[in-house]
């Protein structure tokens, strides 16, 4: 079967897409920790017992509640400083108060990245530390199912009164017997979602039919999305906060009764990084505040210290005490022992007890060797002395010796506690070892097919044989399929963690295993017939290799630094830093190259320029031995040596050697409107002088510059029609941001009620719809009826600019230079650096893949997740509609590589007059680059699954790598079906 | 004839590499507290300083490009002031290249203007010794094939390797190591020096190695 280079590079693709996301799910498992809830009201332990005949301990229940109502107030992106330091004196006077001379205990909870909300408030109400797919699933939060506090609570007839986020009505659906969610999807809004809340707070603190009381305060979160952690807003929301927490604090003191006293528990779910954003784990993001008050407190006495760190999973164990219900059976956490330390020894100490109990049979559940883990030989330990310590006490000891004994005691509770709680917390990440296995075979072997295939896919005419009927007939394949298929059942039938593999039906499995062979199959005939060739003499490899040009050695030695580079954490968080390193260098390789094409060639003879230009892109290419192309190449050199030399005459020639310089400028401009990455995030930077609210005019005005810029640059290839539809269509994009409020039209001087622009932005939907509807149309056309290639180029430029005005509405207003800047770069590329000095397709691939590389970053995107614009994904939405926000979301995160992309198409069909195999080239070309990083990450991520910034730097990178992958995938399809439409007329 | 300019050449260049080397030594004699890494700046203005003068003597010492007619003296002048304005030029460029690169636009504007002056002292002012102030011959220097003696091949080499030194200098920038080396701009000006000193000492080697092949065409 004969196939082209871009049809085997798509279907390459696919089968790669394929073997990520197994991986994906393999490397993200939803975690099995513990039996599930349903079942796991076993016995609640009773105190050790007692060593010596005779005597039983009579408590075996669970101890009563210690509290008798509950508020949790829960402020989201609640940072330490807000509370403890000098924000939280100046605008949270109250609780300041109360934290330094009232009746309270005060600590700084850390969260385990991600610090996203949802994974955040499944840690507070299960104790777990839930896995990094909690990510993924946070914007369609399903109902929580583990074993949790709310879930505990209403079993035990507990009423629990809830108001905020949304995502608790999801998670614990059915479970407050009264609630009011808001949406926390529009960011823009900063009131109106705390005065939801609070509308209800005077009406049902007067109340005495509830329990529990939790409110989720989102408007400081808002606040820290648009404006950042120093911005004025943070203040008076603090002010309200602190009005609200005083509000609470005054009715519950009022309402307490002799029997129990009330509890107020006021958290965090996250924090914020200096940005203002999350889901990171700088110091920032994972320090939030956590104070318990209540009356039953010793009042503070002696000077304020420094809060103790716990962890954010310590307050579900907490709270389950204090409100005298089981813990859960997933939680890690400790007991916090001040909370309870108003109370007898023998309550303490069943307390800790408890909690130890709970922790070690977790661990019993989790790990096959629990019985030499340190914590669960020191909790035995503990628990014998405990045991020891209760004889005496029912022999009715001397209080003080038994107080003394019991402070051991507790001590080496509190020790075992933390031991267990530590190795529990390291085991949560369980990964699915198997499925990762099989997804990673697929990508390697795809990875390897499409690297033995680039000579002959890079050849003049993109073809290749593909060998399909041998390799499947062979003996080789039934064999690998027999032995694969008994392996699977091996490894599935011995499993006993849960593996999603095995869990797909056979038939999958089957197919999944006879895909593995074909590919092996593939890859060894391709081996054996490199074999073969390379018994003929190796002279060609040695002149080829010699006559690299610059430009090629530096894509070569850049893909893989880059791919290099991928094992070091801090080179993945500052991988911007890398793509603008190596575009830098490619401009000044290509300004060397223009300098050299314009002032040198004429004064070389022509037979010398040949052998000096005679440019092989890959080592692939310096490998091909058989020579059919090396003489249509070096001919085509030939003459492009001779050619070019008068090709660019007078001012254009002036202008060609600036225009590497003009595209680093404007690559340092654009490096300074967003900083991005870790280390220097928090410098200053354009985009956020450009966002601060006294900044709005120069934003307005850099806005409606840029859209006209976007106009100008992209109407010059267009039908008049779809010329008018841009412009109104960018009109529309102003509009939508003014209605919104992020711009101001320059006759509106007050600042108008802000709306959610639907009808502006659905306004230009229909625009970008119908631009790429009418490229669409053109390519059909000029597919079916075969005409002039200017249609089809005509009508690939109408889909290109559809998907800029798309890029331009979704692009928050101060990122439009950035499209501009990207519009710019690639016509001034194509006029004055790529036809002058005649790249080659693989070459041309390659800076259109580093170009977009960077511009994804130049966009504000890093590799850690708080940068992903989740508000692109509700522009012209009601509300939250799963799928089109899912799209333009990913939309608007790679536009940067997916505008590359689709110009890379444009501008390889226009070149195809020249080299007729150009497309096929391209996809090949973008298909390899995209998969060589992809299969070494894979390696290297599975290799450092135990590192300890897996789950801040390595997993979130693997989630940008996987969607890149499927984004690309859909592109080479694209690219295939261009190259298609080409071939058959020809 | 060869072998004999060959063993010139080393013997220059391994006096290039001493005075490096003695940069970074000799001034923790008479200053206290000198240290390459702890007072940076200094040491980048010293070896400028020092490389340059010894360059400078150098070439008036041993001419290596005899220029065939005697110059006037106003000629002679005009040259040297030609000569410091290509400098004073090529000091803006890598400064404006290395801002290009992302350093810092307004802080830290000492550090990476003195940086430009170390890269253009290893460059371009070896280029102007061997040289003088003709961008056609520098331009035919550096295109390939285009060295004329062995001593424009090494000039071809040590630049070469001075900037692929500084290019690799900024590598380790981004890690989070937190090593004095790593501030801006050390870990470059470090990577320039040892790029250079390495080129001085590979460039009579290369040459030596690959004396068969390197035939120098008369103009
Ligand atoms: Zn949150
Ligand atoms: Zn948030």
């Amino acid at each position: 079967m004969r196939l082209r280079s871009g049809v085997f590079a798509a279907s390459c693709l696919l089968v790669e897409a394929l073997g990520v996301a197994l991986f994906l799910r393999g490397f993200f498992p939803v975690a099995v920790r513990s039996l599930p809830r349903r079942e796991a009201r076993g016995d609640p332990p009773a105190e050790p017992a007692p060593p010596g005949p005779g005597m039983v301990s009579n408590w075996t229940k669970i101890p009563p509640p210690l509290f008798k109502k509950v508020v949790l107030v829960l402020i989201d992106a609640l940072r330490d400083d807000f509370v403890f330091g000098s924000k939280g004196k100046q605008f949270m006077p109250y609780t300041t108060q109360v934290v330094e001379k009232g009746t309270s205990y005060s600590f700084i909870a850390e969260a385990k990245p991600p610090t996203v909300t949802m994974p955040r408030i499944k840690a507070l109400m299960t104790g777990s530390i839930p896995g990094f797919i909690d990510v993924i699933v946070n914007l369609n939060s399903p109902a929580l199912l583990d074993d949790n506090l709310i879930w505990q609570a209403k079993t035990t007839g507990k009423r629990i009164i809830f108001y905020g986020d949304d995502t608790w009505v999801k998670l614990f659906p059915k479970h407050f017997v009264e609630h009011d969610g808001t949406t926390s999807f529009f960011v823009s809004d900063f009131t109106e979602v705390d005065d939801n809340v609070t509308r209800h707070l005077d009406r049902v603190l007067k109340r005495e039919d509830w329990d529990l009381l939790i409110l989720h305060y989102l408007g400081l979160d808002h606040i820290g999305h648009m404006t950042g952690p120093n911005s004025p807003l943070v203040g008076p929301k603090l002010r309200e906060m602190d009005n609200i927490l005083k509000k609470i604090h005054i009715s519950l003191l009022s309402k307490e009764e002799a029997s129990l006293p009330n509890l107020l528990v006021v958290c965090g779910d996250h924090g914020m990084s200096e940005t203002g954003s999350h889901g990171g784990s700088s110091e920032g993001e994972v320090h939030t505040p956590l104070l318990f008050i209540s009356s039953a407190f010793e009042k503070r006495s002696g000077p304020l210290t420094q809060p103790g760190l716990v962890q954010q999973t310590d307050l579900a164990s907490t709270l389950a005490v204090g409100l005298g219900l089981p813990i859960s059976r997933n939680s890690v956490g400790n007991l916090i022992l001040p909370v309870v330390g108003g109370k007898t020894m023998r309550e303490q100490l069943r307390f800790v007890h408890l909690n130890g109990f709970q922790l070690s049979r977790l661990l019993q559940e989790n790990t096959p060797a629990y019985e030499k883990d340190p914590g669960y030989e020191h909790f035995k330990i503990a628990e014998k002395s405990h045991g020891n310590w209760i004889k005496l006490y029912l022999e009715g000891n001397n209080s003080e010796i038994l107080l003394n004994l019991g402070k051991k005691v507790l001590k080496q509770y509190l020790e075992a506690l933390k031991t267990l709680s530590s190795s529990l917390s390291k085991q949560v990440a369980q990964y699915d070892m198997y499925s990762m296995m099989v997804g990673t075979v697929i990508i390697m072997e795809v990875l390897l097919l499409l690297l033995l295939s680039i000579p002959k896919a890079l050849s003049s005419r993109a073809e290749f044989e593909v060998p399909l009927s041998p390799p499947l007939f062979s003996l080789l394949f039934y064999l690998m399929c027999l032995m694969l298929c008994a392996v699977h059942v091996i490894v599935c039938t011995s499993a006993e963690s849960l593996c999603y593999f095995c869990s797909m039906s056979w038939l999958t499995a089957v197919g999944v295993m006879m895909l593995i062979s074909a590919l092996m199959c593939g890859i060894l005939s391709a081996i054996a017939k490199i074999f073969e060739n390379s018994r003929l003499p190796l002279k060609n490899l040695v002149v080829s290799s010699s006559s690299w040009s610059e430009i090629d050695v530096l894509i070569l030695a850049g893909t893989i630094g880059h791919v290099l580079s991928l094992g070091a954490s801090s080179f993945i968080e500052e991988e911007h830093q890398t793509w603008y390193f190596l575009i830098n260098t490619l401009c000044l390789v290509l300004c060397q190259e223009l300098c050299r094409n314009n002032f040198l060639l004429k004064e070389w003879e022509p037979h010398h320029s040949t052998t000096m230009k005679q440019n092989f892109d890959s080592v692939g290419e310096a490998s091909e031995c058989k020579n059919i192309d090396i003489p249509a190449a070096g001919n085509s050199k030939l003459s492009k040596a001779t050619s070019s030399a008068e090709f660019i005459k007078g001012s254009d020639k002036w202008i060609s050697l600036a225009s590497p310089w003009i595209i680093l400028i404007c690559c340092r401009l654009l490096r300074s409107l967003n900083q991005t990455g870790v280390q220097w995030a928090h410098r200053s930077d354009f985009g956020h002088w450009l966002t601060s609210s006294e900044h709005k005019s120069e934003l307005s005005f850099l806005a409606a510059v840029s859209l006209l810029m976007i106009l100008f640059l992209v109407q010059r290839r267009c039908s008049l029609v779809s010329k008018i539809a841009m412009a109104l269509g960018l009109l529309g994009v102003y509009s939508y941001r003014a209605a919104i409020g992020n711009v101001i039209f320059p006759w509106q001087h007050d600042s108008k009620d802000i709306s959610k622009g639907i009808t502006e932005a659905r306004f230009v939907y229909v625009f970008v719809l119908g631009i790429v509807f009418t490229g669409t149309k053109d390519l059909l056309k000029s597919q079916v009826i075969s005409a002039d290639s200017s249609v089809k180029s005509t009508g690939l430029w109408e889909v290109y600019s559809g998907l800029v005005l798309l890029a331009a509405l979704l692009f928050r207003p101060h990122n439009l230079p950035v499209l501009v800047f990207c519009l710019l770069i690639q016509t001034m590329m194509t006029k004055y650096i790529w036809r002058p000095l005649k790249c080659d397709a693989a070459q041309i691939t390659v800076m259109h893949y580093w170009f977009g590389q960077a511009f994804f970053y130049f966009q504000g995107n890093s590799n850690g997740i708080a940068t992903v614009d989740i508000s692109a994904g509700f522009v012209g939405l009601e509300s939250y509609v799963e799928i089109p926000a899912i799209f333009l979301t990913a939309f608007a995160t790679y536009t940067g590589p997916l505008l590359w992309a689709i110009h890379l198409l444009c501008y390889l069909s226009s070149e195809v007059n020249r080299n007729s195999a150009a497309v096929g080239h391209g996809c090949f070309c973008y298909a390899v680059l995209r998969s060589v990083p992809v299969a070494i990450y894979i390696v290297l991520v599975t290799g450092l699954r135990y590192h300890l910034f897996i789950w801040s730097v390595f997993s979130p990178k693997l989630l940008y790598e996987g969607v890149h992958v499927f984004i690309t995938a859909a592109v080479c399809l694209f690219f295939m079906a261009m190259d298609q439409k080409h071939s058959q007329k020809v | 004839m060869k072998e004999a300019a060959i063993r010139r050449l080393l013997a220059a260049n391994l006096l290039c590499v001493l005075s490096v080397v003695l940069t970074a030594v000799v001034p923790a004699f008479f200053w206290d507290g000198f240290t390459v890494l702890g007072t940076h700046l200094t040491w980048l203005c010293i070896c400028s300083g020092c490389v340059s003068t010894f360059n400078i003597l150098l070439h008036l010492v041993l001419k290596p490009n005899l220029s065939p007619k005697r110059s006037s003296f106003a000629h002679k002048i005009s040259r040297f002031l030609k000569c410091c304005i290509y400098f004073f030029m090529s000091c803006i460029l890598f400064h404006a290249i290395i801002v290009l690169y992302g350093a810092p636009l307004i802080e830290s504007v000492t550090e990476t203007f003195l940086f430009a002056v170390l890269l253009s002292t290893f460059t371009t002012l070896q280029c102007l010794c061997m040289l003088g102030p003709n961008i056609q011959a520098w331009i035919r220097v550096f295109s390939k094939n285009g060295a004329m003696s062995i001593w424009e091949n090494s000039l071809q080499i040590t630049t070469m390797c001075t900037i692929f030194g500084a290019w690799f200098g900024a590598f380790p920038i981004p890690l989070d190591w937190d090593r004095p080396w790593q501030v801006w701009p050390v870990s470059c000006s470090l990577g320039a020096t040892f790029g250079y000193t390495a080129g001085l000492i590979i460039a009579p080697l290369w040459i030596h190695w690959n004396r068969k092949q390197l035939t120098y065409k008369s103009r």
